[in-house]
């Protein structure tokens, strides 16, 4: 499966999904000016991938900061990750951020899947 | 030119740290974040109110790039708008003024009103619910931009809409930022 790999800029997130090595990895910045236009591909890697995932994936969200039309486009990114067996978020925050961390606490109130919270 | 003194003299006494007129995009968005980010950081300011401030600029000012109501006066056609950041010793404002026709007036006004009576836990749920039910629209998102602004401030949202002539409005929203509390 090919591999998604997309450079952080100052207001797009830095993107990697990679099957082969077990990488899947959202951070950085999201405040594009079109959220639904940056999500496009990464939602339709998603929905390959569902179709012969890893038995386990680990999928790690480590965000620095989004804005709110990111927010909408986290959660369908998560919904997408909830149909997918073997699936775990990783949620980083830095560790003096509780907004950050009432984020993914509020995202993992929205989806059925386990979350684990990590500081860095 | 007396002027110029007279601005300078407002931005001063208001203690406005950055002004900025004209046409809003996502270009213009991300110098102006840029320019406030490297004040603050100069400034030395907490992580978690600079963090703050920053959520709510970039909120306020994507509201302007999606929302703002073209002006149009006879020949001439206008997207003019206003952002400006005052530092006060206990709270920074994220000020933001826009011209919207009067048929939005009411819709918005109602919305703003509605997040002003909730506490953080309503808030939080009225975020919630809006991310979970709202398909983003080519424009949608405004209210949501409103309810993070009033969770990240925990204060009310400040607006007025004074008017400019019979078909349009001057949106102005101030919203605070408390500093250093935690």
């Amino acid at each position: 499966m090919e591999i998604l790999n997309l450079e952080g800029t100052e207001d797009t997130p830095k993107i990697i999904l990679d099957k082969k090595n077990g990488i899947f990895e959202i951070s950085g910045r999201s405040l594009p000016e079109d959220s639904t236009e940056f999500y496009r591909p990464v939602l339709e890697w998603i929905g390959n991938y569902g179709a012969d995932a890893n038995p386990a994936t680990e999928f790690v969200f480590k965000l620095e900061y989004f804005n709110t039309a990111s927010s909408k486009l986290i959660l369908d990114v998560l919904s997408a990750l909830e149909d997918i067996k073997g699936m775990k978020i990783m949620w980083y925050y830095h560790e003096d951020d509780e907004d950050m961390e009432e984020a993914g606490q509020e995202f993992s109130e929205l989806v059925e899947i386990p979350f684990e919270f990590k500081t860095y | 030119m007396n002027f110029i003194y007279e601005l300078h003299r407002t931005m001063m006494s208001e203690k406005l740290i950055l002004v900025y007129q004209g046409d809003f995009t996502q270009e213009t968005t991300k110098s102006i974040l840029a320019m406030a980010e490297r004040n603050l950081d100069s400034s030395g300011e907490e992580s978690s109110t600079k963090r703050k401030v920053f959520n709510v600029m970039v909120e306020s000012l994507q509201n302007i790039v999606k929302h703002s109501d073209e002006l149009v006066d006879g020949e001439t056609r206008s997207h003019a708008a206003i952002f400006l950041i005052g530092k006060q010793a206990n709270r920074y404002s994220i000020m933001s003024g826009n011209p919207i026709r009067k048929t939005n007036v009411a819709n918005l006004q109602k919305k703003l009103e509605h997040i002003n009576d909730l506490d953080k836990d309503g808030l939080k749920e009225l975020y919630k619910e809006i991310i979970k039910n709202t398909t983003i629209s080519e424009k949608g998102g405004a209210s949501l931009g409103f309810v993070d602004m009033a969770r990240k401030s925990g204060e009310r949202l400040e607006f007025s809409f004074p008017e400019m002539n019979e078909e349009y409005c001057f949106f102005c929203l101030k919203v605070n930022v408390p500093r250093g509390e935690e």
